[in-house]
């Protein structure tokens, strides 16, 4: 049978007005967005090129009135890597602990809840904040051994150390967080398989979880690097604005001193801080942008590299 | 040539000479005891069916149909694999039309193309025709289309929304007026109730969707899809993740909305198919193997492949 | 040996938790005496902030002659002002990018463009603010700023540049990225049922992804959105080199130029009076800004989160 024809419908096109001024916002804001990350990326890169040398990432920064005679910046590189490390040294041990108490104890549930909700806070408060607590609670006298004190008893307070714990709050919650996914996506009957065997609790953390949760931890370490690294603010307030590194004496050496980081460099040499060098802020932040991207492209290959693969 | 009637009429076959009651009473009261869904083999070999006793026999009800859809030499093929080859189909208002066969034979690919859906695979090419109301379905929009022809999924997927909201979406979501909710109240009840879902959800339609069991949500996706008025219904295995008795109730209500609409099911589960279908088609591999009426296939079919798969020979 | 490594963890995580609480406790008490000195005027107008934190820098010795007395209202407004236009921007900008990503971008930029966002989300703010202070500024200094422009506030206020539309803008760039990527994650986990079940009704790719898929990925964007505000909130060093470091209230009645005008929000101001933080009185004030932040993200957090409580309404136990 031929089919009867149907009624005839005008057909209106289904995207009406608004769908179209969607559509094209949608466009608008996806191109803009290509424009404005293009743009950025180049810039950094031209002015980069132009201004970073070799001699500038060796040298230690001088100060001197001549332009051409400020040296390089090879202390603020070696304190950002300092710092750095002083974070995640501190950083990874507590979060993984805090990480392993919270997935495999968490009694009370009290507790537990408490320390995330702690963990939340800490995430969501700015840097600022740390910073100035930090220098609050190293300016105690308590803490003269953290930094240098001087003759009157006045604590300065600000030290690769008081910096660096700092930082270590900062990365916590990123460590903590990673940790406690790698360890939530282990299947139960691996810890039901060790437990079988006769181990216990902590030994079965020890041997047969933290292994496997290695990539989770890399990532949550990266992570905290990657936002210490950029961090301004808790430097600039806890560092002591010294662009050398100051050692200071007896023991402890560095760690008690004061220097600076890439970050206080590119502040200070912008026309925000002291200097009008904006070549040398180009190159430092140049490089800083390539320690960002290193690190952003690690924690991208640790995640796919070694995902564990359970059946 | 009678015309359908919405209950199956007296008929000189079945258990009792008598009226042949309504599929639901017919769970109920059957001899053979209902055999869970779990316990049943998911292949397709011939497993005890809990609706046994039932015998509507459509071939007695097969009245007027008029061709709503027809494809042509249709071949999809995904990469370099042919899902389907070369199949020339009918599918008319009037009448249920069952795709049946193996898995892997394709009969999902040609349901997934009398609407274009599967266009949203990105592998796929389509060569040969398919025709709505003597159009080509590429002759006009796409979306237009989909109003036309609609399709139920095997995993039932309500919106994260109202009931009401639900049912009211394909009528919302078209065009530029925004109909007002005075003007949808009458048709979302209409879906309802031709959904064989009214009674049970009339007390609040603004119960979100997701609350209501698997059965319950599929009839809710057949409201749905209702609502828009659509030609052709195509319902892709729309039972297999739900109990027999909502299997039944569905089934039910499939039969009744063949009068006005047409049907294509594609089902695994042979029993459902000679339950519910005027006419069958048997796909194997892509193949278009075998298809008739529904009593010609399961009565006496043709093709050797059709007589070994309807026997159980293969799964 | 169980029961003792469990004592251990749980007493370093307790010990953690102690100092944040304490932290937090800390803060607010050392905030205390500039909210209790100035009552509920703290919050207010009146006079020129930057000269009454200059006087409390001055104050005298004697702690029984500690100046408190200021007025933080143009902190505040900058704060709110800056935040809130940067959030309501980004949050537009970051849906309708976040919708061209996953539904209507050509395939060769969708791959470019993915990785590019993580990566900007990872940028330190000081490189924003570089950018932003070396060529945003001057631009707008020499196009936007005129000698008249320049003249009608003279009397106020010096336009330089720096201005609350450069801040919001670098803002706007700096937040959306990680918004965006939240974003584009939850799309990209709308069950394909809902989408393909939305097709199949008949309804365009555009109103689909806004009535369907937009609609489920609501919690995310509400967690993004808190995400950014409480980065807004925070973000110290980049503001402060590009919207100025004048205690100003910008004037909206000045039209076109209120853009112009610069302002500096609260984290900045802490950061350029960081110096002067061993004077007391002085000090105590920096508390009190640290302490509005704090409860400002803390309130953000608490927001955030019961508004995606409510949004999971309708998907109940299936997903």
């Amino acid at each position: 049978m031929q089919p009867t024809a149907r009624k005839p419908v005008k057909v209106e096109s289904s995207w009406s007005i608004m769908d179209r001024v969607g559509l094209g916002l949608a466009w608008a804001a996806g191109l803009s967005l290509c424009l404005v990350a293009g743009s950025i990326i180049a810039y950094m890169a031209y002015k980069g090129i132009q201004y970073v040398s070799w001699e500038m990432i060796t040298s230690a920064p001088e100060a001197s009135l001549d332009q051409s005679a400020t040296g390089g910046f090879l202390d603020p590189i070696i304190g950002s890597l300092v710092l750095t490390v002083i974070g995640i040294v501190i950083a990874v041990p507590v979060g993984v602990a805090v990480a392993v108490w919270l997935t495999e104890y968490g009694r009370p549930s009290g507790l537990a809840r408490a320390v995330e909700s702690g963990v939340e806070i800490v995430a969501g408060t700015p840097s600022i904040v740390l910073a100035i607590f930090g220098l609050l609670i190293f300016q105690q006298s308590f803490m003269g051994l953290f930094s240098f004190t001087a003759e009157g008893g006045a604590v300065f307070g600000r030290s690769f150390i008081a910096a660096g714990a700092m930082m270590s709050i900062v990365a916590l919650p990123l460590v903590i967080g990673a940790t406690r996914e790698a360890m939530m996506t282990i299947p139960r009957h691996v810890r039901e398989a060790s437990y079988a065997l006769g181990k216990d609790r902590a030994t079965t953390i020890r041997r047969v979880l933290l292994p496997s949760a290695r990539s989770g931890i890399a990532t949550g370490a990266t992570l905290g690097m990657g936002r210490i690294i950029g961090d301004t603010a808790i430097v600039v307030i806890l560092l002591g604005a010294s662009m050398q590194i100051s050692p200071e004496d007896g023991f402890g050496g560095i760690f008690r001193g004061t220097g600076s980081t890439l970050t206080s460099y590119v502040y200070n040499n912008s026309p925000a801080g002291e200097g009008n060098a904006p070549e040398k802020a180009y190159a430092a932040a140049f490089v800083l942008l390539l320690i960002v991207i290193f690190l952003n492209a690690a924690v991208g290959l640790i995640g796919r590299r070694n995902k564990p693969q359970w059946n | 040539m009678e015309l359908r009637q919405e209950q199956p009429q007296q008929n000189g076959t079945g258990p009792a000479s008598g009226t042949v009651p309504p599929l639901r009473r017919i769970i109920v009261d059957s001899e053979t005891p209902p055999v869970h869904v779990a316990d049943q083999v998911p292949s397709y070999e011939y497993a005890p069916d809990p609706l046994a006793g039932v015998a509507l026999d459509p071939e007695a009800n097969i009245g007027w149909t008029e061709e709503r859809m027809r494809t042509e030499a249709l071949t999809i093929a995904y990469g370099g694999k042919v899902a389907v080859n070369e199949v020339s189909l009918e599918v008319n208002t009037g009448e249920v039309l069952a795709l049946i066969g193996p898995s892997g034979c394709g009969k999902t690919t040609l349901l997934r193309s009398l609407n274009r859906l599967v266009e949203l695979t990105p592998a796929a090419k389509r060569t040969g025709r398919i025709m709505l109301d003597n159009e080509s379905v590429d002759d006009f929009d796409v979306t237009h289309l989909r109003s036309r022809v609609g399709m139920l999924f095997q995993q039932p997927n309500p919106f994260p929304m109202s009931i009401f909201d639900n049912v009211a979406y394909g009528l919302r979501e078209r065009g530029s007026k925004r109909p007002r909710k005075k003007e949808l109240e009458p048709i979302v009840v209409d879906a309802l109730e031709r959904a064989g879902l009214w009674d049970e959800v009339s007390k609040n339609l603004n119960h979100p969707a997701l609350a209501l069991s698997g059965g319950q949500q599929q009839r809710l996706c057949i409201a749905r899809s209702l609502a828009v008025s659509p030609e052709v219904l195509l319902l892709d295995e729309p039972c297999s993740a739900l109990d027999p008795i909502s299997t039944g109730i569905i089934e039910e209500t499939i039969v009744g909305l063949a009068v006005d609409i047409a049907i294509v099911i594609v089902t695994h589960n042979l029993q459902q198919a000679s339950r519910v279908a005027d006419r069958v088609a048997f796909m194997y591999l892509g193949d278009m193997v075998e298809c008739g009426t529904s009593g010609q296939v399961f009565g006496a079919p043709v093709a050797e492949r059709t007589k070994e798969y309807i026997g159980g020979g293969f799964g | 040996m169980d029961a003792r490594v469990e004592l251990l963890l749980g007493a370093l995580a307790s010990t953690i938790l102690l100092l944040i609480a304490g932290m937090v406790i800390f803060v607010l008490l050392k905030g205390m005496p500039s909210f209790t000195n100035n009552g509920i005027s703290w919050f207010g107008f009146g006079g020129n902030v930057d000269q009454q934190l200059m006087d409390i820098f001055n104050s005298p010795a004697n702690p029984a002659d500690y100046n408190y007395e200021l007025h933080a209202g143009p902190l505040l407004y900058a704060t709110a002002l800056i935040t809130g236009a940067a959030i309501v921007i980004s949050t537009a900008f970051a849906v309708l990018s976040a919708i061209f990503i996953v539904e209507f971008a050509p395939h060769n930029i969708r791959r470019v463009l993915e990785p590019v966002v993580r990566l900007l989300a990872a940028v330190p703010s000081v490189i924003y603010g570089l950018i932003g202070i070396l060529v945003v500024v001057p631009w707008v200094a020499d196009n936007l700023i005129s000698e008249d422009r320049k003249e009608s506030v003279a009397y106020v206020i010096q336009l330089d540049g720096t201005s609350i539309l450069v801040g919001i803008l670098i803002l706007c760039i700096m937040i959306s990225p990680i918004m965006i990527a939240i974003i584009v994650d939850a799309l990209r986990s709308v069950p394909v049922t809902w989408t393909q079940g939305a097709a199949a009704l008949g309804v365009n790719r555009w109103r689909s992804m806004w009535t369907v898929s937009l609609r489920a990925a609501r919690p995310a964007i509400v967690a993004a959105a808190v995400l950014a505000s409480a980065r807004a909130l925070g973000e110290a060093i980049m503001l402060s080199m590009v919207a100025g470091s004048v205690g100003f209230a910008p004037n909206p009645l000045d039209g076109f130029t209120f853009f112009l005008e610069p302002a500096r929000p609260l984290a900045s101001t802490i950061v350029d009076n960081a110096e002067g933080l061993s004077v007391v009185p002085f000090g105590q004030t920096m508390y009190a800004f640290a302490a509005i932040l704090l409860v400002s993200s803390a309130f953000l957090s608490f927001g955030g989160w019961a508004a995606r409580r409510s949004l999971s309404k309708y998907t109940l136990g299936a997903r």
